[in-house]
């Protein structure tokens, strides 16, 4: 087998670590993870301060009085289908389909934007009912979770419309190919976030 | 427009802040003068600003926390000089808001601005050429996370001059952090810049993790590794998980100030102590992210200078990997008094007892290896064995106060201060002086002088025993931290007898200073040819001092730990030189870092001041330079075999170079590095 074969098939007489320095895409995928990992630490902490002040609503409004369950769940039903549609956009990208890769992550967009407009609305609708994050601890820690989240999705839609251009302009090729991979773990890393959020703030609520 | 931006930020009715202000700006002045006039801007925008080198960003790092420590200092001492005056009816020369900014901005600036970039910048330097590799896995980002920690630096000096800084402590607890108790600026400036720097650190820590875990000469497996590597990856591993923390508590602070929430209010259900538990989740690791690399150096010394290697590689790794674990599982011990009833304080409390074993069992490796070898008396083993004898003490304490009962009448005393002045001087300091004596011959290619060095080693270990002693006799008499001034007289002498203390180590710091400049000077007397001028044991060794950008002409093959002195003995550093180079590809320089910290520093001050409009214009200016960076599709620079090879062959070490080289040449290059090894207390 071929030094060149060995490399992509990662069979090799000599272990892992022996190796020698790893791939640049290698490298790269492994450092978004770790990325990704200290971003989900910053989500760990807003969690556990969301636990904490969960019942802190100064006889305010509680969670249950407020959300609307039907709203969030198409909400979500959003959130999750960008993510198969990205999955989609990144198997095009590894073709190299420009096509299918516009396709797959334009619906990507457009379903995130979904996900944020009716995310807006909900936030909106709170604010408009006297029940702003100003109002009790446990709004406070609501929106800043559920808002931390928002803020990301937002991040992640200004990446694809920059990565969309990229594409256009310099075209496939292995820099623009390892950051629509990134991109890719981004989005269903906001993904599993959002599912924290669904079960703890959503249908956790009392 | 300006939002609350006004003239009387500025305080001109304070003596001491404007005589600062006036040296500081001469100061810098003179020091744009110099490089104007003398022409050198070209080139330090070329080799330095836009570097994306990891050892010349390991220097800035160096550098950065060098004239930081002379800021963090000055607070010191003049805390000291305050206490050792305000007895009784005095009440010293600082008044009460400003004495409380000083001790705020003292450990605000040691640690973040001070340990953290020394100990940053010993991993950058080091790490990559220990693993024999040629930079870190994302160099340009290294470049990015050094210049956002320096925009952080910039926000918190700012602050002297333009409104002031926080009187909260250095971790702004609430209540007292929240707008209600701190309505000015203090407090902003303090998260603002923390946020940026903390940034920085956390870049700069995937940064390392990546290269430590993907990036490794062939055949350096684990348990190959140089120990300072193995500490390397438990720092910032640290960084990785608890970085993060830090962020997202300030964030929701800044919230607070900002927009009204109530997450850690006293108002409608807001929970300060959630606060605290959040800033310690990330606070007691942060002392391991700073102590654990000061371990790595301590370990490279004294195998090196005992001329052995380090006695229990393995149980050393697993002693830092268990440090690394359990720093995440003691937190809560900074606050027993929070009220969180006995079983969770015995948990917390034996938690932290656990981390003295295998602190122990490093301590015993450390002796156990200078037991039987022929040790050299360098200036970096001074600061090993005075940090052994420091740290056990520090420890000591610390264990005691580990106790629950026991921390109830410790909390908040000067005992506490003392305990961790004890661990962090004897573990970081020392650590990172000794690091930095010893690898300063690979970075700059000539050793430091070693009188000047040894006399800075004397004017730190006396100058902390005098400073800190008597703040444990003061604890233990009921004397607690951050007191602008005291009624009882009779602690006055042990506060007089500190303040001495803390001139010791003014001395040292300026001896460190005359060190540098002298060695400067001395530099062709103390040069080192040969590349390895400790007779050392780990794989930076076996390349020119300095080396070139590209590190290793050629990547080693590791066969055991030491590799280095592996080579050696076997007589294969390169027996010969290759007979053929490759070209090679090395990044090419950004200023990418540079003018994105330009533009943090905008948005920061515009926050801070809420001078929206120029926030906005700080912000796009970020997205602007980072738009444009995205873009860059040539990032890298071939470096032909020819220039390789025309390098090692003239940097080759003398015994390399002998068959062929100029006779006259090789006895000089002989007669340095005899000259080096006999300042360095006798041969191996």
């Amino acid at each position: 087998m071929s030094a060149a074969e060995q490399a992509l098939t990662g069979v090799s007489d000599i272990p892992l670590a022996l190796r020698g320095p790893a791939p640049v895409r290698v490298v790269a995928g492994f450092g978004f993870w770790l990325f990704l990992l200290s971003d989900i630490i910053i989500f760990a902490t807003l969690f556990a301060t969301y636990a904490v002040l969960s019942g802190a609503t100064a006889d305010g409004p509680s969670g249950v009085e407020l959300f609307d369950k039907r709203h969030v769940f198409l909400e979500t039903l959003c959130l999750l289908a960008s993510s198969v549609t990205c999955g989609f956009g990144l198997l095009a990208s590894y073709r190299a389909d420009a096509r299918a890769t516009y396709f797959w992550m334009a619906m990507t967009f457009l379903l995130g934007l979904c996900f944020l407009r009716m995310e807006g609305t909900e936030f909106a609708s709170m604010v408009a009912a006297g029940a702003g994050p100003s109002h009790s601890a446990f709004l406070s820690a609501f929106f800043t979770l559920v808002g931390t989240h928002g803020l990301h999705v937002s991040v992640g839609l200004i990446w694809l419309v920059i990565m969309l251009l990229q594409l256009a302009t310099l075209g496939f090729r292995p820099l623009i190919a390892r950051r629509f991979f990134c991109f890719a773990l981004f989005w269903h890393a906001l993904d599993i976030v959002w599912i924290g959020v669904f079960t703890i703030v959503y249908l956790g609520a009392k | 427009m300006f939002g609350r931006l006004s003239w009387s930020a500025i305080p001109f009715d304070q003596p001491i802040i404007m005589g600062t202000c006036a040296t500081v700006g001469a100061g810098l002045l003179g020091i744009f003068a110099l490089v104007t006039v003398k022409g050198w801007w070209p080139y330090l925008w070329r080799e330095w600003i836009t570097s994306v080198d990891h050892k010349r960003i390991g220097v800035m790092y160096m550098i950065l926390g060098l004239v930081m420590l002379v800021r963090g200092f000055s607070d010191a001492i003049m805390m000291r000089a305050q206490q050792a005056l305000a007895a009784g009816h005095a009440q010293g020369y600082l008044p009460p808001e400003h004495y409380d900014q000083i001790f705020s901005a003292h450990g605000t600036i040691m640690i973040f601005f001070v340990a953290m970039p020394f100990v940053v910048g010993l991993m950058n330097f080091a790490v990559p050429l220990q693993l024999g590799v040629r930079d870190v896995a994302f160099p340009r980002l290294n470049s990015v996370s050094f210049w956002i920690t320096a925009a952080g630096v910039l926000l918190v000096n700012l602050s002297l001059f333009v409104g002031e800084f926080a009187r909260t402590g250095w971790l702004a607890y609430p209540p007292l952090s929240e707008l209600a108790y701190s309505p000015g600026v203090g407090v902003d400036y303090y998260l603002w810049s923390l946020q940026l720097s903390g940034i920085g650190t956390l870049l700069s820590g995937i940064n390392l993790t990546t290269t430590i875990l993907k990036l490794r000469a062939p055949g350096m497996g684990y348990k190959r590794m140089p120990v300072f590597c193995w500490t390397a990856l438990a720092s910032n591993l640290l960084i990785v998980a608890s970085f993060p923390v830090l962020t997202a508590t300030f964030a929701m602070l800044l919230l607070d100030r900002y927009c009204g929430f109530h997450v850690f209010t006293n108002e409608l259900g807001g929970n300060p102590m959630m606060y605290i538990n959040l800033i310690w989740i990330w606070g007691h690791p942060e002392v391991y992210i700073l102590a654990i690399p000061g371990f790595g150096v301590f370990s490279e010394v004294v195998a090196t200078f005992s001329g052995k290697p380090l006695f229990g590689y393995r149980s050393m790794v697993l002693a830092t990997m268990a440090i690394c674990v359990l720093s995440f599982f003691v937190w809560l011990h900074h606050f027993f008094t929070m009220g969180a009833g006995a079983n969770v304080n015995a948990f917390f409390g034996i938690a932290t007892m656990l981390i003295a074993i295998p602190t122990g069992v490093k301590v015993f490796n450390w002796l156990f290896t200078l037991y039987g070898g022929r040790v050299r008396y360098t200036v970096p083993i001074y600061w090993t064995i005075g940090f052994m004898v420091t740290f056990v003490i520090g420890g000591m304490t610390g264990v005691l106060q580990a106790i629950p009962p026991a921390d109830f009448v410790l909390h908040n005393s000067l005992f506490l201060v003392a305990h961790f002045h004890n661990v962090v001087i004897g573990a970081v300091v020392f650590g990172v002086m000794a690091g930095m004596t010893y690898w300063f011959p690979k970075a700059f290619g000539f050793t430091l002088n070693e009188r000047l060095g040894k006399a800075v080693f004397w004017c730190w270990f006396i100058g902390f025993y005098l400073a800190f002693m008597p703040l444990y006799a003061l604890g233990l008499m009921g004397a607690t931290r951050r007191m602008q001034h005291y009624p009882n007289t009779h602690w006055q002498p042990l506060m007089l007898v500190a303040l001495a203390g803390a001139v010791v180590i003014l001395l040292g710091i300026t001896l460190t200073v005359v060190q540098i400049a002298v060695s400067i000077r001395q530099r062709h007397a103390n040069r080192d040819c040969t590349g390895d001028p400790w007779n050392a044991r780990t794989l930076e060794w076996s390349i020119p001092s300095p080396p070139p950008a590209w590190n290793f002409a050629q990547l080693p093959h590791v066969k055991s730990t030491d590799a280095f002195w592996r080579m050696k003995e076997e007589g294969s550093v390169g027996r010969t030189l290759p007979s053929s180079f490759e070209d090679l590809h090395v990044p090419r320089n950004t200023p990418v870092g540079f003018f994105l910290a330009f533009f943090a520093v905008i948005l920061g001050f515009a926050l801070i001041w809420r001078i929206y409009w120029l926030a906005g214009v700080g912000l796009v200016g970020a997205l602007a330079v980072a738009l444009i960076e995205f873009w860059k599709t040539d990032l890298e620079i071939r470096v032909p075999a020819q220039q390789i090879g025309s390098f090692e062959h003239a940097h080759a070490p003398p015994f390399l170079r002998a068959p062929s080289g100029d006779l006259e040449t090789v006895d000089e290059i002989a007669d340095d590095r005899d000259r080096v090894q006999a300042a360095s207390g006798g041969r191996s």
